[in-house]
């Protein structure tokens, strides 16, 4: 799905306008607690992921590949344009960061926060789990398998996909949501499109379809995108920086390029599921 | 006054938007994806067009009242040429095997991967600046005194208009072409009948390629050079080819038609910045109204 940037987009800006401190010239500024403005802001991803699944998962996949590339587009105009709300090319700055106050320095908060971070992850891995192996779950699978054969079994798939895709789509709403709280501010520059290409690169490499795939792969795309960066920081003379971006970028297209190719399950493809009555 | 140049301006994208829809539309049918690499595509044109410029002995004597002469003409033989190359390797080296696999959103991913190395190598070797072909003043002429066009823009419209009216007899008459058709209907029962596959994949590519460098080349007549020029355009693109009914060469020309008339009388309805979602809301509208398009093609056939 190209526009999941979309959604993580939605979930940080409607975190960011929830929580942020009211300013006359904005529209926003709730002001409200940090988890409250979170919830807000994964509501807002679903309620986008709603309308937008509801328009387009009736279409074939590809279709539906180029409109969430749209939806991407569309939000990102929005971040860019509409001032009032979203504070225009600037951003939302200055939103206070959950409990900073309690600590004495950035550290202490930034390991704070990781722990956090790392709680909600924990959490959401095992309510996935939980949800994966339960009937609905297995529903889900078979969709994905195929959708023929579901159909046929009396399952609606169109139901069952946009339920997933609203899940998925909140999910991201929440890492959005986290994102604010922890840098304290959000701007358009924070959801270009790579971003939706490295979450991409992430599920390829990991395997998609598995909740641990989709982990290991975000931790492994996202050391090699680290380490890269800091080669091309080290290495690459100053003037040409914006090349060594470049190389960054080429290094996740090679990568889920490579990994369709010659991995096509990903480091963890999924386990083949028989059935217990098929010796 | 002011309605009639929007209305001209709109015309004049639009025939860009198109010329790039042809050849998108026709692989999408053809080959059986949405390939979103192909606006990279003409990105690459533009760019290879510049750099053999370089060598064709830049301006020298434009053919009046046309901003260029033959050497950018040349340089456009030699970019389509390069975007042919390019596309039939990339077919040999990644889509053909994944094509094959039973995963029909592979060969799509795999064209985001592709997408992003082309767009990445060309800001790599050109760089990230803004560019002209020639950076010479054009006069724009004043039709009937209800608007103002570039005779570049002229000549544009020009080209989309002859490379649509051969492009329908090749495809009418020719016998490749009546076997691109065959394909893109079913492509087993053509292999029963004999039609060859691999030289229909082919010619897909490199008449889609190389109408796609010519679009970057004619955009880069009107607009700066950036490299990410191919990106913007990807979904007018989609919005055009699918509008006009995949596989469809004059539904891509008025879908291109429409979606640059959108855009560019978009700006009495909402303000410019939006400009870029046009495209999309169109798209969303064609989808939700006539999923085949608005001539209501069969699934995947060439018309």
């Amino acid at each position: 799905m190209p526009g999941g940037v979309a959604f993580y987009a939605i979930g940080a800006y409607g975190t960011a306008i929830l929580m942020g401190p009211a300013r006359p010239e904005l529209i926003g500024g709730f002001g409200l607690p940090f988890p409250v403005a979170l919830i807000g802001g994964m509501a807002a991803a679903a309620f986008g992921a709603l309308i937008v699944g509801l328009a387009a998962l009736r279409l074939r996949d590809d279709y539906l590949a180029i409109a969430t590339f749209g939806i991407a587009i569309s939000v990102q105009l929005v971040a860019l344009n509409f001032d009032r709300l979203t504070g225009g090319a600037q951003g939302l700055i200055g939103l206070p960061r959950p409990l900073f106050r309690l600590f004495d320095g950035p550290n202490g908060f930034n390991l704070f926060y990781l722990g956090v971070v790392a709680c909600m992850a924990a959490l959401v891995y095992v309510a996935l789990q939980v949800a994966l192996a339960s009937p609905w779950g297995r529903l889900l699978k078979a969709v994905r398998k195929d959708e023929t054969a579901a159909a046929s079994l009396g399952k609606n798939p169109t139901m069952v996909r946009l339920q997933a895709f609203v899940l998925g789509c909140t999910l991201m709403g929440l890492a959005g949501g986290l994102y604010v709280g922890f840098i304290g501010f959000v701007s358009p520059l924070d959801f270009l499109p790579i971003l939706t290409f490295q979450i991409w690169a992430m599920l390829i490499v990991g395997g998609s379809g598995t909740t641990r795939g989709a982990f290991i792969g975000a931790f492994a795309v996202w050391g090699l995108w680290s380490a890269s960066g800091l080669a091309v920081s080290r290495l690459v003379p100053a003037e040409l920086q914006s090349q060594g971006g470049a190389i960054q970028v080429m290094l996740i297209g090679l990568l889920i390029v490579l990994t369709l190719l010659f991995r096509p399950r990903g480091l963890i493809g999924e386990s083949e599921t028989v059935s217990r009555h098929v010796d | 006054m002011m309605l009639f140049q929007v209305l001209a301006d709109g015309i004049l994208t639009g025939s860009i938007i198109a010329l790039g829809a042809i050849g998108l539309t026709l692989t999408m049918s053809v080959l059986h994806f949405p390939n979103f690499a192909h606006a990279e595509l003409i990105t690459f044109g533009a760019d290879i067009a510049l750099a053999a410029l370089g060598l064709t002995g830049a301006f020298t004597g434009p053919l009046a009242p046309l901003s260029f002469g033959l050497p950018l003409v040349l340089a456009g033989l030699v970019a389509m040429a390069a975007a042919v190359v390019l596309a039939l390797l990339v077919d040999r080296l990644v889509y053909r095997k994944l094509r094959a696999r039973a995963k029909k959103m592979s060969v799509v991913f795999g064209s985001f991967g592709v997408s992003l190395l082309v767009r990445m190598s060309i800001l790599m070797i050109f760089g990230g600046a803004a560019t002209y072909y020639s950076t010479a003043l054009q006069r724009a002429v004043s039709v009937g005194g209800l608007f103002r066009v570039m005779p570049d823009q002229v000549f544009t419209l020009g080209v989309t208009v002859i490379i649509v009216i051969g492009l329908h007899l090749f495809l009418k008459h020719a016998r490749l072409g009546l076997a691109m058709r065959a394909y893109a209907e079913n492509p087993q029962l053509a292999g029963v009948y004999g039609c060859d596959s691999e030289r229909v994949l082919r010619w897909t590519w490199i008449i889609g390629a190389a109408l796609a460098a010519l679009a970057g080349v004619l955009y880069g007549l009107t607009v700066q050079i950036r490299p990410e020029i191919g990106f913007q355009l990807l979904l007018p693109l989609f919005a055009a080819a699918i509008m006009g009914g995949v596989g469809n060469v004059y539904g891509a020309v008025l879908g291109g038609l429409i979606v640059g008339l959108a855009e560019s009388l978009s700006i009495y309805v909402i303000p410019p910045g939006y400009k870029m979602a046009v495209p999309f809301l169109l798209l969303l509208l064609i989808l939700y109204l006539r999923p085949t398009g608005l001539f209501g093609a069969a699934k995947g056939a060439v018309k």
